[in-house]
């Protein structure tokens, strides 16, 4: 049987579990399927366990415990050689001592095919590398190693395609083309593409579906838009963007079905959160709200929100960015949440610091998360 | 006009020096060449430039005993280097690639013949033969034991110092684009190592070939031809021996030469992508 030709299916880890010699546990009993054929992200900071999977996956990493199933073949103790998978390296890893079309036909040759020379024509035209064929890799630039090293991996025509960190190394401009391409590749040749990440604007662009990990767990999974407008933790709701999180208490619920709120009271004012965007049990819970959901009027003037506001804000500092401005605002009961707005013209100006402001937001826009959970976490520094 | 000469250095300092350095390192290569070409029947025990000839080039082999001299040293030179850049690299390997109990320990070990004096691993290893009772039997084989052992150091550092800075994912990234342990072996991590495999192998024929302390003192009645050199000088040098001493000049020369280029041609890209 060609390695090619496998049963293609899902990846399936089962209780994946990656333990150090030193005793780190890289990875801790992760249970997951890629659907065939998705653009599928595991996004996360530095060791939080992401690559680690990902070398498991292409057996470059030994499993602790666990299993690694393709549709009905198991991979997990495979080598590396033997697997239906194939890696983009972080550092592209190209044969230095051999040419592009060298580097692109090194796997088709393992695989006993004699002339890929079709093959590798197709992939070069892909990754628009027709012109380097015969290049040697330090004569390209970042951007054309980089679609090399996927070139190299594409033509195998892999059930999985493992990438990480594939645009790490690539200036910003070039990432953000290159994200485009990935993602246009992908769509081109219906391959399950494994992405790692730790930049979730990279992860958000272009995944199906995203998997936020954090020390070795999957904190969530699902849709870019469902993560980001709904995060199930305190470390979600940091990584992905930024949140404001205000202490509550939950004083009641009301309505039932879809329609079911939960009534949570903080400092006083009563904010209406849905019962699906509730995620937790306790009494005491973090109110959440994306800065761009926060609304804010002088005071005295009518919100554009439906139910209470919560009066005697303060504007402490104001950053206009052009297209937006960032309000940061003190509370009464003296926290500072952010408030980002659209420029649209519509307030024919800033607000000046210092001004008394009214601060609401629509309802369905807020979330609940565990007290429990530090209120900082996943929050990254800008770099 | 001093002052313009001066101007004129100051402006060209850095290569005048280098010309002067170089020209300071290659001037007994060029007394050597020259004096391939005297004529030196009138005054044996001068060495001077008397008259040129073609009598030492097309003679190379008059001085008695200096040709069968010179046999010993390349034999010796080849075997030893075959020998100890084959073991040299697998040990480079295996310090370089696992980590194993004694591994600090090993590359000091290896790295002690180095920084010994060759009078003091020269008179070691006589002792230990006498002691082995190999005393009468000094000659070829306690020759190349011992450059075999001081060449396995030399390899060892050439070699690891290369496969230290071969990144360890590029035979990853083999193992993930279906080639086997072998196959990776002989497509990625051979080829990018040889270099430094080469680069020992000279290195360690050049150190056998000119050893003179070590083989004299383990040599019994064998003359390998820095002996014979060293024996002649004594008398007078026949002006042969400037000809075998141009003749390993231009060989490494046209082997550093030759290697050169063929890198510069590999990065250039070969012509066929195939």
């Amino acid at each position: 049987m060609s390695l090619a030709d496998g049963v293609r299916g899902d990846l399936k880890l089962t209780g994946l579990h990656k333990r150090y010699p030193n005793g780190f546990v890289a990875v801790q009993s992760l249970d997951l399927v890629i659907p065939q054929g998705s653009f599928f992200a595991l996004l996360g900071p530095s060791g939080c366990g992401k690559t680690t999977t990902l070398r498991m996956v292409a057996g470059l990493e030994d499993v602790t415990k666990g299993s690694i199933h393709i549709g009905d073949q198991e991979i997990t103790h495979a080598k590396p050689y033997k697997r239906p998978v194939n890696t983009v390296f972080q550092n592209y890893a190209l044969f230095p001592h051999l040419t592009i079309a060298e580097n692109v036909s090194f796997g088709p040759k393992r695989r006993g095919i004699k002339d890929p020379k079709d093959s590798v024509k197709e992939i070069l035209a892909l990754t628009e590398l027709t012109e380097q064929a015969s290049k040697k890799p330090t004569q390209l630039s970042g951007g054309q190693q980089q679609r090399v090293a996927l070139a190299r991996a594409l033509i195998n025509r892999p059930d999985v395609l493992l990438l990480d960190e594939p645009l790490g190394a690539l200036d910003l401009k070039l990432r953000r083309a290159m994200q485009v391409e990935l993602k246009r590749i992908q769509e081109e040749v219906g391959l399950t593409f494994v992405h790692v990440t730790h930049d979730q604007e990279e992860a958000m662009t272009m995944a199906d579906t995203v998997a936020v990990m954090n020390e070795g767990r999957i904190e969530q999974l699902g849709a870019p838009y469902e993560l980001y407008t709904n995060p199930h933790t305190t470390f979600v709701a940091n990584f992905l963007g930024r949140t404001n999180l205000i202490k509550g208490t939950v004083v009641g619920r009301e309505g039932s079905g879809a329609d079911e709120v939960v009534k949570v009271d903080m400092y006083g004012t009563v904010a209406s959160i849905k019962a699906s965007r509730v995620h937790t049990d306790a009494k005491e819970g973090w109110i959440g709200i994306r800065p761009e959901k926060v609304l804010i009027q002088p005071e005295g003037t009518s919100i554009d929100a439906p139910g209470a506001s919560l009066p005697g804000a303060v504007v402490t500092d104001v950053s206009y960015i052009g297209v937006s401005t960032d309000y940061t605002i003190r509370m009464p009961w003296g926290q500072e949440i952010t408030c980002f707005e659209q420029n649209t013209g519509r307030r024919g100006g800033l607000i000046p610091v210092g001004t008394k402001v009214d601060v609401s937001w629509r309802p369905e826009f807020a979330f609940l998360l565990d007290s429990a959970q530090d209120a900082e976490a996943g929050i990254v520094e800008e770099d | 006009m001093i002052v313009r000469l001066g101007n004129w250095i100051g402006k060209h300092l850095m290569l005048t020096l280098g010309i002067m350095v170089l020209i300071y390192m290659y001037i007994p290569n060029m007394i050597v060449a020259l004096m391939s070409f005297n004529d030196s029947s009138e005054s044996r025990n001068l060495y001077q430039f008397q008259s040129f000839t073609w009598d030492n080039w097309l003679n190379p082999c008059a001085p008695q005993g200096m040709c069968e001299a010179l046999e010993v040293s390349i034999s010796i030179g080849l075997l030893s280097t075959l020998v100890a850049t084959t073991i040299g690299t697998l040990a480079a390997f295996a310090l370089v690639r696992h980590r194993f109990e004694g591994r600090a320990t090993m590359n000091l070990m290896l790295f002690l013949p180095m920084a010994t004096p060759e009078i003091v691993m020269g008179s070691s290893l006589l002792a230990l033969f006498v002691a082995a009772g190999f005393g009468g039997q000094l000659g070829f084989w306690t020759i190349l034991i011992a450059h075999i052992m001081f060449n396995i150091s030399f390899v060892v550092v050439t070699v690891r110092s290369r496969l230290a800075g071969l990144d360890s994912n590029l035979e990853k990234a083999a193992s993930d684009l279906y080639a086997n342990e072998w196959q990776t072996f002989w497509r990625v991590t051979f080829p990018l190592v040889f270099p430094g495999i080469l680069s020992a192998a000279l290195l360690a024929f050049s150190l056998s070939f000119d050893d003179f302390i070590i083989t004299n003192l383990n040599s019994g009645t064998t003359v390998t031809f820095p002996m014979f050199v060293w024996g002649a000088a004594q008398r007078a040098i026949p002006m042969q021996v400037n000809v075998i001493g141009t003749l390993m000049f231009v060989i490494a020369l046209t082997v550093v030469i030759s290697g050169e280029v063929m890198s510069r041609r590999r990065a250039k890209g070969k012509a066929a992508a195939f």
